[in-house]
Parts: C-alpha cells; sequence; structure tokens
C-alpha cells in the first residue's frame, strides 16, 4: 500500500492504494468515481478512457502510482470545468449527447464524450471521418454511432455558431438547434439521468450499504 | 475485471539510475514504457515480475531530433502518436510514421511508445488469453506448458511478431541504440541494426537481454528519391493488431528507375521477414513506365511465394495468405505515388 498523490479534476487528493492498482481501480473503488467504466479492463472497449494531461487515454492500462503529477479528467469533472470556465450547465458534449439521445445503455458514454470532449479542445472543426477516427477507440455496442457523430457535429455548431464540415442533416435544419422555446425536439435522455454526466450512478454502479453490488 | 498481479512500482529519471535498478533485481524486474503491451500480459499471468521499472520520467528516451547527416533519432519513449504526426518524420521516413499511426486505436497511440512497439512480445491466439483460458487448454510452450497448439508435435514456438513499425525500421536499415550495465558496473552502450535485433523464436524473438534498455531508434537519411509506405490488413479499421503487415521502401534514380528496393512482411512468423525476390523483381523498372505493371505482379507473386501465414494469430490463415499479393501490389504502388498507408477502411 502506497499514498498516491494524484490530482483528479482539478483537486489534489491523497488516496492510499496497492502499487500494482491500475488508475481505473483507484478512480472507482477508493475514489467512488464510478463514471469511468470497466468494460474489457485490457484496451481494447475505451469504456474506461480519462484525459491525461488533456489527452484521452485508457485508465485500466494505466498503473495509477505512474499517475501522479498529471492532471487527470474523469467524465465527472467535465461539469464542473465547465461552469468553472464560466459556461452554463454541462460541457456542450454533454449536453449535445443528451440532446441527440447519442446513447443506449449508456456504457460507453463517458468515454465517448471524453474522446470528444479531447477532440474538440484540439481541433476545433474537425470533419466527419475525423470525428470518426477520434471515437475509432471506443466501441459502442448499442447505438450503431450516428447519432453519437451527430452528437459531436451538435456541440461543434453550437460552439462555433457554425454549421459543421459535413453536417449530418441539410443547410439550416439542424434539427436539434436550440430555439427560443427550448429544444426543436425534445432531448431524449434528461440530463443528470443520463452516464454522461457521471453524477446518477448506472445500475451496476449503485451502492448498497457502501458496496458495489 | 482483470486483476494485476501483485508488483512495486519504480520510475526513475535517469538511464543510470534504470540501469541500477535492473542490475540489482535482475529477472525479477521488468522495463515499462506506455504499459499497452505489458499491463494486458500480466493480467493474463503472461509476466509476474516483482519490480516494474517504468521508462517515462527519463527524459533522454522522449523525442525527436535530427543530427546533420539527416539521421532521425527518436528517443525509445517517444508516443506513436507523437512520431505519427511528426512532419518531419513523416517526409522523411513516411512509411514508419503511417505503421505507428496505424498502431491499434487513439487512446493507445498516445499511451504506446516506440520503444515499446520494437520491443513488443510476440502474439498468439492460445497465448493472449486469461491464465484461467491457457489453463483449460493445458498450456503451451511459450508459456507454462510443453506443446504447441498451432504447429502439431512442433517443439519451436510460432508466436508471430505483430509491431507495426518493426518491418517499416527494417526497411529503412534503421539502427537501436541500446545501454545495460556490465559485470563490473559500468554502463556501456551498443548499436544494434533493427535486423539483428529479431530471431525466429517466437517464445522470445529478440537477441537482447532483459537488462538491456533500448534508449533510442535511429533512422539514417533516405536516398534523395525515397518512396516509402505501409500497408496493414485487419479486421476493423481500428484498435487491432495487424492480421498482415507490409512495409515497402523504393529508392528512384535520376531517371526515375527503381534503384534500390526493400520489402519486408509482419505478422506471418516469429519475426519481421523480407521479401528479398519481391524487392529484386522490381529494380531497374520505371514506375508508369511499359513493364512496370507486370514487375509489381511479379514482386506479388514472388511474396506469395514466400509467406505462408500459419493460424498462429485470429483470422483464417489462407485468407491472409491470398491477401499477401493484394497488399504487396497496393503498398508498391502507394509508395511510388507517395501516398499510404494502404488500410482497407
Ligand atoms: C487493444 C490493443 C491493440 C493493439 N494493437 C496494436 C497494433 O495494431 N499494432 C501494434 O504494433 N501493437 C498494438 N498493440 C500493442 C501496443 O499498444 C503497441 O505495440 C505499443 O507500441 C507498445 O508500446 P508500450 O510503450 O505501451 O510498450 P510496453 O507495454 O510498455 O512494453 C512492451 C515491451 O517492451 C519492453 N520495453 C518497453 N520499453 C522498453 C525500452 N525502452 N527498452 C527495452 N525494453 C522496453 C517492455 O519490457 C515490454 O516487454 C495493441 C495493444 C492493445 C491493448
Ligand atoms: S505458437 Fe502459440 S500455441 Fe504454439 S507455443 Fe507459441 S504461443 Fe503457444
Ligand atoms: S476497460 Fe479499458 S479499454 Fe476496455
Ligand atoms: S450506448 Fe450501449 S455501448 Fe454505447
Amino acid at each position: 500500500m502506497r499514498v498516491l498523490n494524484l490530482t483528479v479534476n482539478g483537486d489534489a487528493t491523497e488516496v492510499a492504494a496497492p502499487a500494482h492498482w491500475t488508475l481505473l481501480e483507484v478512480l472507482r473503488y477508493r475514489m467512488g468515481l464510478t463514471g469511468s467504466k470497466q468494460g474489457c479492463d485490457k484496451g481494447d472497449c475505451g469504456a474506461c478512457t480519462v484525459l491525461i494531461d488533456g489527452e484521452p487515454q485508457l485508465s485500466c492500462l494505466t498503473v495509477a502510482a505512474l499517475a501522479e503529477g498529471h492532471e487527470i479528467t474523469t467524465i465527472e469533472g467535465l461539469l464542473p470545468a465547465h461552469l468553472r470556465a464560466g459556461g452554463e450547465g454541462p460541457d456542450p458534449v454533454q449536453e449535445a449527447f443528451d440532446r441527440c439521445g447519442a446513447l443506449q445503455c449508456g456504457f460507453c458514454q463517458p468515454g465517448m464524450i471524453l474522446s470528444a470532449r479531447a477532440l474538440l479542445s484540439e481541433n476545433p472543426a474537425p470533419t466527419r471521418d475525423e470525428i470518426k477516427a477520434a471515437l475509432s477507440g471506443n466501441l459502442c455496442r448499442c447505438t450503431g454511432y450516428t447519432q453519437i457523430y451527430q452528437a459531436v457535429e451538435l456541440a461543434l455548431a453550437e460552439a462555433t455558431g457554425a454549421e459543421p464540415a459535413s453536417p449530418s442533416w441539410a443547410p439550416g435544419e439542424n434539427p436539434w438547434a436550440k430555439t427560443p422555446e427550448g429544444n426543436a425536439r425534445p432531448a431524449v435522455g434528461a440530463a443528470g439521468l443520463t452516464e454522461g454526466t457521471g453524477v446518477a450512478p448506472s445500475g451496476g454502479d449503485s451502492r448498497t450499504n457502501g458496496k458495489a453490488h | 475485471m482483470l486483476r494485476l498481479p501483485k508488483f512495486e512500482v519504480a520510475a526513475p529519471q535517469t538511464v543510470d539510475e534504470a540501469l541500477a535498478l535492473l542490475a540489482e533485481y535482475g529477472a525479477d524486474a521488468m522495463l515499462m514504457a506506455g504499459g499497452t503491451d505489458l499491463v494486458p500480459n500480466m493480467k493474463h499471468g503472461l509476466f509476474e515480475p516483482k519490480l516494474v521499472v517504468s521508462v517515462s520520467a527519463i527524459d533522454e528516451l522522449q523525442g525527436v531530433a535530427i543530427e546533420d547527416d539527416g539521421t532521425l533519432v527518436i528517443g525509445a519513449a517517444t508516443t506513436l502518436q507523437a512520431v505519427a504526426t511528426n512532419d518531419e518524420v513523416r517526409r522523411r521516413a513516411p512509411a514508419f510514421a503511417q505503421a505507428a499511426g496505424l498502431v491499434a486505436g487513439p487512446q493507445l497511440r498516445r499511451m504506446g511508445t516506440v520503444g515499446g512497439n520494437v520491443m513488443l512480445d510476440t502474439r498468439c491466439q492460445w497465448y493472449n488469453q486469461t491464465h484461467f483460458w491457457r489453463k483449460s487448454l493445458g498450456f503451451c510452450l511459450k508459456k507454462d506448458g510443453s506443446l504447441c497448439h498451432v504447429v502439431e508435435g512442433g517443439s519451436k514456438c510460432v508466436a508471430a511478431a505483430s509491431n507495426d513499425t518493426a518491418p517499416t525500421l527494417m526497411s529503412l536499415g534503421a539502427k537501436l541504440v541500446f545501454a545495460r550495465r556490465n559485470s563490473e558496473g559500468q554502463v556501456v552502450r551498443k548499436t544494434l541494426a533493427v535486423d539483428d535485433l529479431y530471431k525466429s523464436d517466437g517464445a522470445f524473438n529478440k537477441k537482447v537481454a532483459g537488462d538491456e534498455l533500448l534508449i533510442a531508434v535511429r533512422i539514417p537519411a533516405g536516398a534523395p528519391q525515397h518512396r516509402g509506405a505501409y500497408g496493414k490488413l485487419r479486421d476493423r479499421g481500428s484498435i487491432d493488431f495487424p492480421l498482415l503487415g507490409v512495409a515497402v521502401r523504393i529508392d528512384l534514380d535520376d531517371a526515375g528507375a527503381v534503384a534500390d528496393a526493400d520489402l519486408v512482411a509482419v505478422a506471418l512468423q516469429a519475426r519481421p521477414i523480407r521479401l528479398k525476390k519481391a524487392a529484386e523483381a522490381l529494380v531497374g523498372n520505371t514506375p508508369g513506365k511499359p513493364g512496370w505493371d507486370e514487375a509489381v505482379d511479379a514482386a506479388a507473386e514472388a511474396a506469395y511465394g514466400q509467406c505462408h501465414p500459419m493460424p498462429n494469430i485470429p483470422g483464417d490463415h489462407d485468407y491472409r495468405r491470398e491477401m499477401v499479393p493484394v497488399y504487396v501490389r497496393r503498398t508498391i504502388r502507394a509508395a511510388v505515388a507517395g501516398e499510404g498507408p494502404v488500410h482497407h477502411v
């Protein structure tokens, strides 16, 4: 056991864990940050994606002790970071995933959103092909990906006020654009209930008597 | 859930400190860079070091530099993402940059390093499995057992070299700089051609020991009319290891004819293999001129004759064989056109 000094979602934390624990294990089982999902646990699926110094990496293959000294961002950190930066509500990528209904079971969503967040921070105007490439390390077994790509394009359109380079809607007919009355289309998932904010635990991650079940 | 076996971690800041730890712990220590090969392997019970020595904090192992004579020097712990997106690397060693850009998926390329890729363990569908899975099958020669499931009655492991950058580095005549501590405790460095690193033994396909630290990869300046490309066959457009990889280097002379060529394939046997006859078929011919298409076909045919994929890695081996001439042809064409990588999606 050793005490690790980790910087998670902007906060410096001291957490005790064995040297052979992965960052994913420390996040989930020491810090209660169950937004990062334990999928394959061996690098294949991307469900455990976190940002390390802003870059999407896999927490299931990261030895936690070696993450000391780096900025770790999990899905739980996106909303507070957006608020700290003067924004309102969730990060635009989270908001767009919610409005496009870019999920079914939601298991892939935290990783998807973090990969998309990293892409948009690095490339302010990605094409559909660049979006696909950036998300190609995140597997989704439910959606068929289309709404996920649309959500990234929506986040892009809202952030820049421009139509994306290869929009999935006709010019000027963005079906998800915000109108004065609210959304043109009702949001599919209510913010806060989807995995995307990391606020509400998904089934397997909810706790009774302090134990994951 | 896949738990790691117990180990301690050290993150030395210098080459000397890392080598001191390797000398002290001997076979109980293992080097780790991005951990994208070693961590899954440890989770599968394939390696159980007492000490993991991370090389990530050693400055000397980071970054890309260009020497006066045009040699590209790439620190062993430079990430695949960094080389794949580096303009100088893309211009001077296109096949290598393309191969690095096709390794695994986006997150893994930001963790995985060039050194880790060169030193990647060989792969086999009977080996890269959990301990429970392997035990149920009675293990195999490479780890914990005494027989091979790929070659019936075989006494030698034929697990496949599956590192995408290795064949490109071979085709580029790259050299590797290693450091170790000798028995007197002095740090000694040696330079080894990539060609001479690998051997045809799937159990361990390298001629260096566990106490040798890869410092850098040196890629000599290419010919003035250097052309290169990498072709990779795999199931999906991302994440998957190669089912076949083909690296092509072509040097053109002033008249545009092929003065020299090298083709190397990976994901077949325990080491990347040089396709000598395929390269010879191209020399003397001029892309776009009469005879070129026949030369490319002859190269593809020669490669088909030499490559015999085995059921060591996933993917139907007959299919992989039929794709050898296809990928050789396409990758040669991409190289002369200054394009690539060749990738089916
Ligand atoms: C899902 C998945 C898909 C993948 N797909 C591909 C693929 O398509 N193509 C491919 O080539 N690879 C693939 N990989 C493997 C791996 O991600 C890459 O090969 C990567 O380059 C390994 O680098 P690393 O730094 O993570 O190596 P590590 O895991 O850190 O190390 C690998 C080996 O090299 C040794 N080593 C590392 N650095 C040094 C050094 N400086 N000196 C001496 N020895 C050293 C280690 O001891 C270990 O034995 C994949 C991995 C996963 C999990
Ligand atoms: S080729 Fe595969 S099955 Fe045969 S010994 Fe090597 S790892 Fe084991
Ligand atoms: S859980 Fe980490 S990649 Fe699947
Ligand atoms: S929504 Fe179920 S895995 Fe993507």
